[in-house]
């Protein structure tokens, strides 16, 4: 019989089983949106992750391991093991071949989130994703010593405005930290959203912290002195050590001499880290929990297959005598076959179609959400490359299970002749 | 063309597995246009020998001839198509798929076979024809649209029986067709299926021929020639005697 006849009935014979045929739709359309939600935040999380820096050719620290250099320099998590003079900075920042260097000191925090002193080059050089600048939700950069400019993140956590006073801590963590009680910062600006530990940061200027340190010494107050905010001015704040440096070159190309150089450096010893290299070698450690995410997801659309299946075995002892009937009326049992072969396509191509409908929705929707609380910067887009080869993956798995109960119909058709024995 | 409507000629059967022949028999012909009163009790094979001359069992001996075909030299598939043109089939319940109108389920073979749509739309277009079928069998337009499950069993043969008369089949093989009706609506369904099955030789030029089973022996007078299952399946016979030893 000519197919187009043969897949109308089916699909008439599908809407009568519309109800149960429905629920595994559902079941289907709900792993594969599953498995593409988990595929796009494991990407996305992976890009955003990578490109937690865009633009900055190497990372300059004291001696470590690159990966823990990254950790405290880009990631703001752990502690420096030694840092970096002002001096080196300086021969750094003016070797022929860097465009420019900006200055990161580390080690104070607010509440639990890392204050970072830098420069206000900082807010226009640093980029993130595909070269983004920073841009700020309200207020400017850093203007005066006592300023502060913070995270999308910690101003949303912490509540946050323009106006707002705040104190910083010494040191990181939240527990018995010692207070800069005396020298509150003033907010005068917030950042937008981006997906990066930028986010999670208090961002001051150099001098601040300097003028932070001027009554310290080894890392706790020096008892019975103590410099009122509105002296610190009338001392020379500037810098003599810094925790690490972004480094941007003139020409990409010269980053292998440039790191060389630093390697090398004769005043101390620095370690130069290419930030993309290092972040991809970051990632590889943790993903383990990226594959296994993965792996479950995998694991629900078989069940959701296993469950296509199970319906249209079970729906064969009904549908016993349909056959029968098709086949009294001269179909073949190649005809039985197709038509549950197409039924098991129809439904796994429909639900898989329906859940990449649902990621579209999903995503749009708990996009800002995901970036807010998890970080996670969602690209907007209908499908990526991997996301479309993972649902023909579906669909074909759909394919070849939906095999089953044809093969099975097949069998029965021949067994039954025109009278099925019930 | 041959006068004979189906040949059996030294035709054996067995299921797969069982160690006898289920059937055996040496010869038996029926005439074009006539129609045949097959009797015989459960288990004499019927069912069997029905699949047989609808071409999806093929007998391991022996030959079959239905319309001057010899089915053991096809392959399925025309085997198939030969069913699907040339033979109308009516059982004895459950005979329509229940998410189907009345009226879908009578136009069925002819989306099966282009032979059955072509003769079906001679006077005018199959939908008329499936309507004018239905109402010969005494359905009314109000059941045409109404899905076959909502129908009563007796509609529901009579539906079958317009689907199995649609673009005149040159054979009609009936499978107990009166057994879920009572003693007074069996009757007057055989009128119509027989009246019906009259008129559409009268309007084909060639007649249809019946085959009727039916283990009810008082329906037998109302047909041409009446064939013992028993009396013509050896394998029936080799069984009762050695029952009877």
């Amino acid at each position: 019989m000519s197919p187009a006849p043969l897949m109308r009935l089916a699909a008439r014979s599908a809407w009568a089983r519309r109800l149960t045929l429905g629920v595994t739709l559902v079941a289907i359309m709900l792993s594969t949106a599953l498995l593409l939600c988990v595929e796009r935040v494991r990407a996305d999380a992976r890009q955003s992750f990578t490109q937690s820096v865009s633009g900055v050719d190497l990372v300059v620290g004291a001696r470590t391991g690159s990966v823990q250099l990254m950790l405290y320099a880009v990631f703001h998590a752990g502690a420096a093991s030694n840092n970096i003079d002002w001096k080196s900075f300086e021969i750094l920042a003016t070797h022929p071949a860097v465009d420019w260097a900006l200055p990161l000191s580390l080690g104070d925090s607010h509440r639990g989130f890392a204050v970072l002193g830098t420069t206000p080059e900082y807010f226009k050089r640093f980029s993130y994703g595909e070269h983004q600048a920073l841009a700020f939700r309200a207020g400017a950069p850093f203007a005066k010593v006592f300023d502060t400019v913070i995270g999308s993140e910690a101003a949303a956590k912490l509540g946050y405005k323009l106006g707002d006073k705040i104190t910083l801590s010494h040191g990181i963590g939240s527990a018995n930290l010692q207070e800069h009680g005396d020298k509150p910062f003033q907010v005068v600006g917030i950042l937008e959203p981006t997906g990066t530990p930028v986010d999670r940061t208090i961002h001051v200027s150099l001098e601040a912290i300097t003028a932070l340190h001027l009554d310290w010494f080894a890392g706790a107050p020096v008892k019975g002195v103590s410099i009122p905010q509105d002296l610190v001015s009338k001392f020379d704040l500037k810098p003599k050590e810094i925790t690490a440096a972004l480094v941007g070159l003139k020409r990409r190309s010269d980053v292998f001499r440039m790191q060389r150089f630093v390697n090398e450096f004769r005043g101390e010893p620095l370690l130069g880290v290419l930030p993309g290299v290092a972040l991809d070698e970051l990632w590889q450690t943790i993903g383990l929990v990226e594959r296994t995410l993965f792996a479950v997801s995998v694991l629900v659309i078989i069940v959701g297959l296993a469950g296509l299946v199970a319906t249209m075995l079970a729906s064969l002892n009904e549908r016993r005598r349909e056959l029968a009937i098709l086949r009294a009326l001269g179909a073949g049992p190649a005809d039985i076959f197709l038509m549950l072969a197409a039924e098991g396509l129809l439904v796994t191509t429909l639900g898989a179609a329906l859940g990449a409908a649902m990621l579209t929705v999903v995503s749009a929707v708990f996009a800002p959400w995901l970036l807010e609380h998890l970080g996670v910067l969602l690209v907007p887009r209908l499908l990526s490359v991997a996301e479309l080869y993972l649902l023909c993956g579906v669909i074909i798995t759909g394919m070849l299970a939906s095999l089953v109960p044809g093969w099975r119909a097949w069998r029965m058709s021949l067994a039954d002749g025109l009278t099925p024995r019930s | 063309m041959s006068t004979h409507a189906i040949v059996l000629d030294d035709l054996r059967f067995r299921w797969p597995g069982q160690a006898g022949w289920c059937l055996d028999i040496p010869r038996l012909e029926v005439a074009a246009g006539e129609s045949i009163f097959l009797h015989g009790p459960s288990g004499s094979g019927k069912s069997t020998l029905l699949g047989i001359l609808g071409g999806v069992a093929l007998p391991q001996r022996g030959r079959v001839c239905v319309l001057g075909n010899e089915l053991t030299q096809m392959n399925s598939g025309a085997r198939d198509r030969l069913r699907a043109s040339h033979i109308g089939f009516l059982f004895q319940q459950f005979n329509l798929l229940p998410w189907l109108s009345a009226i879908d389920n009578v136009l069925l073979p002819c989306t099966f076979s282009p032979t059955r749509k072509a003769r079906a739309s001679v006077a005018h277009d199959v939908r008329q024809e499936a309507e004018r079928l239905l109402s010969q069998l005494d359905l009314t337009s109000s059941h045409w649209l109404k899905p076959a499950a909502e129908l009563s069993v007796g509609q529901q043969q009579r539906v079958a029986a317009a689907r199995a008369l649609i673009g005149r089949p040159e054979i009609v093989i009936a499978d107990e067709p009166t057994s879920a009706l009572d003693a007074e609506r069996q009757q007057i369904f055989i009128d119509l299926l027989l009246r019906e099955i009259s008129q559409e030789s009268s309007v084909g030029g060639g007649k249809t021929t019946l085959v009727f089973v039916s283990h009810d022996q008082r329906l037998a007078s109302r047909f041409d020639r009446t064939i013992d299952l028993c009396e013509v399946n050896r394998a029936m016979q080799a069984e009762a005697g050695m029952e009877q030893a």
